[in-house]
């Protein structure tokens, strides 16, 4: 009897707490990321070092078009030197006289595209599309773990693998035939803070970047959260002790 | 009745109100000093946790409808914006999204209290189908929900469950046009999607008020399934249960924190952060998770129509659930078969949520089939079976008298079939 309650009760919470779990079809291999947990916050030189990642390689291919220049803030650079990057763009508009014409990128930018649609970046990229990049943190199961591993994850095919035209040989993604070259090499970029650009490290700094652009609100959130818990936790503690005053004169 | 109300109360203003519209009278007696079996346990916060959590949804989903666009371009960017830019967006997105978990959590931790206790059980028939529409309209209210956001399970998730209609004979395929508006879930459908996601939270409150009052008519059952005889049984809700519920609430709140600050996409699916997308259909296309039991129970039958018509039996046994039932005594605490046959029927449940979740191959399609076969084996036949053959455990004789303390003769089960005495 005993038992079987503790199994329904038991079935029940895990599946609560499993179910995204169990959704998971690949595990994959977890890294210790500064944003985990009820107190993570970003590493602020690793997200800037991601940020240059991002400006100098892959926004080359992909867009991030939820982005504002001055959401870099978030990441601990100055407003002058969020002004300084966003006016390093030049951003379309229609000029005084009613022609297309540019002017110079504003924080209050979203982060320019590389391609002007969808069809200019197949046409580009041998017909596979770059998807974007604000939130590709929470749109891919695993999240960051994920999109690290990915960035590691190129290996020559192996011998009875046919790979398709302008194929890569990538051990995370789905099917294994990803169209997108592998971005990152070992130098691949020259970080400013004079950290040795390795292979991991870039790509541990450029998914630190991702996730924050993902989560902005993140530290907020869980500054907030932190708050809401312990003011949750001590009037829960208030109120059962009043319930207990209350309930003291009623016999069972 | 014409004429003023006599009203007790001594404040001029309230007592002016109260006389020409008695609603402080009726707040006292139906939440101040209704009387309310003395005996609740924690399973009774679940109904007053409902109604705030109604509560939250409407309050957020209006804030959220300020600066969400209803349009396929549009839908995605802006719940993304509201995320972003709007004042504390993020929260009232966060607490929107995991408070339709928390509904779901709640409402069917009430619905457990109500089989386990036999609260369906005469004279409350009629509390326990007003409950069941509540779920029903709860279930359109999230289904029409999660299209809003428009991401891939969005998009898909409404494609397939739409396109369930089209398994009705005759009217099937005229039924998904009017949903879609046209020939395939775009605009027009997020658009009328939108309008009645906004309408039916309201729909329900109206009939959460029938829910109400007609619990009021019959007052609360109890953890002993009998009904209070005298006062000594009773306490005045207030504030005996305005402090319990308080409790309850605190906790509940506690949970729902968690959820928003720290793992505010925990439940949600992380293909719902890629825009909709026609042309490319996901891997697996799963509802939310308080769908999975009933998205399972839809695929353990290879016939389309078939699986439609099982999903909504398996709602549509609830509803004659008090019929199905024969046993004259409430609480499972008195049915020691019953007792232990619930608990299986909640494994049951949860393991088909689980293989709901699953692709549909494989070992997974059996255990769906076996645990289908089960649920409607536990509502059609072991339910009016075994009311007739379990012999109850003696009931004590009344909810302040235990029979082991007050050695009182145990009262035949049949005995309480009979319509409560009011005190
Ligand atoms: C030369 C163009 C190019 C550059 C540069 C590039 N990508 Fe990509 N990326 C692509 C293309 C094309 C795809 C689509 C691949 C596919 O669907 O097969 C893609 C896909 C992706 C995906 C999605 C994989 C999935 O699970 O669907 C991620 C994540 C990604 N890129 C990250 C990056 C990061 C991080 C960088 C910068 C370090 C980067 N990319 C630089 C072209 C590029
Ligand atoms: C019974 C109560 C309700 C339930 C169960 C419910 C459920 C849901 C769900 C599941 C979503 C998708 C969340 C997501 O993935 O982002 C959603 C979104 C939304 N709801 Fe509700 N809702 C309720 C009440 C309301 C009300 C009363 C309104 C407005 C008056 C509203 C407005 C919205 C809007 C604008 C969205 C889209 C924004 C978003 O996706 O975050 N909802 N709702």
């Amino acid at each position: 009897m005993q038992t079987l309650r503790i199994a329904a009760v038991a079935a029940m919470l895990g599946f609560v707490a499993l179910a995204p779990a169990l959704a998971q079809e690949m595990e994959y291999p977890h890294q210790n990321w500064s944003f985990e947990g009820p107190f993570g916050t970003y590493d602020r030189a690793s997200a800037q070092r991601g940020f240059q990642i991002y400006k100098e390689v892959c926004s080359n291919c992909h867009s991030m078009k939820q982005v504002y220049y001055r959401n870099l803030e978030g990441i601990g650079l100055s407003p002058d030197a969020v002004k300084a990057i966003a006016a390093s763009v030049d951003v379309p508009t229609i000029g005084d006289d009613g022609q297309p014409a540019e002017r110079k990128g504003l924080p209050s930018d979203h982060f320019k595209a590389p391609y002007p649609n969808d069809k200019a970046a197949r046409a580009a990229q041998n017909g596979a599309l770059p998807p974007d990049q604000s939130v590709i943190i929470k749109a891919r199961e695993g999240g960051a773990d994920y999109i690290y591993s990915l960035l590691l994850g190129y290996e020559a095919p192996p011998a009875d693998v046919k790979m398709g035209d302008g194929m890569n040989y990538n051990k995370w993604f789905t099917g294994h035939q990803i169209a997108m070259a592998a971005p990152l090499t070992e130098g691949r970029v020259e970080y400013a803070d004079g950290t040795k650009a390795t292979l991991e490290q870039e790509a541990r700094d450029v998914t630190t970047f991702l996730a924050f652009v993902a989560n902005p609100e993140m530290e907020e959130r869980k500054r907030m959260g932190v708050r809401v818990v312990l003011f949750l936790a001590f009037m829960t503690c208030v109120t059962y002790a009043v319930k207990r005053q209350i309930w003291s004169d009623v016999h069972h | 009745m014409v004429g003023l109300h006599k009203s007790e109360f001594q404040n001029p203003v309230i007592n002016w109100i109260d006389t020409r519209l008695p609603l402080f009278t009726m707040m006292t007696k139906e939440y101040g000093v209704f009387p309310t079996p003395k005996n609740f346990n924690y399973f009774w916060n679940f109904g007053a946790l409902a109604m705030i959590n109604l509560m939250i949804m409407i309050a957020t989903g209006i804030f959220l409808a300020m600066n969400y666009n209803a349009s396929t371009a549009g839908a995605f960017d802006s719940v993304e914006r509201i995320v972003r830019d709007v004042n504390y967006g993020w929260l009232l997105r966060y607490v929107h999204m995991n408070g339709a978990s928390m509904f779901f959590i709640v409402v069917y931790i009430h619905m457990f209290r109500g089989m386990y206790y036999g609260s369906y059980k005469k004279p409350r028939e009629l509390l326990w189908m007003i409950g069941v529409v509540i779920l029903l309209l709860m279930m359109a209210t999230a289904f029409m929900g999660y299209v809003l956001p428009w991401g891939q399970m969005s998009y898909w998730g409404a494609t397939v469950i739409t396109n369930l209609f089209s398994a009705i004979p005759v009217v099937g395929e005229y039924i998904v046009t009017l949903l879609w508006g046209g020939f395939s879930v775009d605009n027009p459908t997020l658009n009328r999607f939108f309008s009645l996601h906004y309408l039916m939270p309201f729909v329900i409150t109206g009939v959460v008020f029938l829910h109400v009052v007609a619990l009021h008519i019959t007052g609360s059952n109890n953890p002993l399934g009998i009904e209070p005889k005298s006062e000594q049984d009773t306490l005045p809700f207030h504030p005996y249960y305005t402090i319990k519920d308080s409790v309850g609430m605190c906790v509940y709140l506690l949970v729902f924190a968690v959820l928003v600050f720290f793992v505010p996409d925990y439940l949600g699916h992380s293909d719902n952060y890629i825009q909709a997308n026609p042309l490319v259909t996901p891997t697996h296309i799963v509802p939310e998770w308080y769908f999975l039991p009933f998205y399972a129970i839809l695929r353990s039958v290879p016939s389309k129509l078939g699986g439609v018509l099982m999903m909504f039996g398996a709602i549509a046994v609830l509803f004659v659930l008090p019929w199905l039932d024969t046993s004259p005594v409430r609480s499972a605490k008195f049915r020691p078969i019953y007792r232990q046959l619930m608990y299986v029927f909640v494994v049951d449940v949860v393991v088909l949520g689980y293989v709901g979740g699953k692709p549909p191959s494989g070992m997974n399609v059996v255990i769906g089939q076996v645990c289908t076969a089960y649920y409607f084996l536990h509502f059609l036949v072991i339910l009016p079976i075994l009311g007739k053959m379990e012999k109850p455990l003696p009931l004590p004789e009344s909810i302040s008298n235990p029979v082991l303390t007050m050695g009182g003769g145990p009262l035949p089960g049949a005995a309480l079939a009979k319509p409560m005495e009011k005190i």
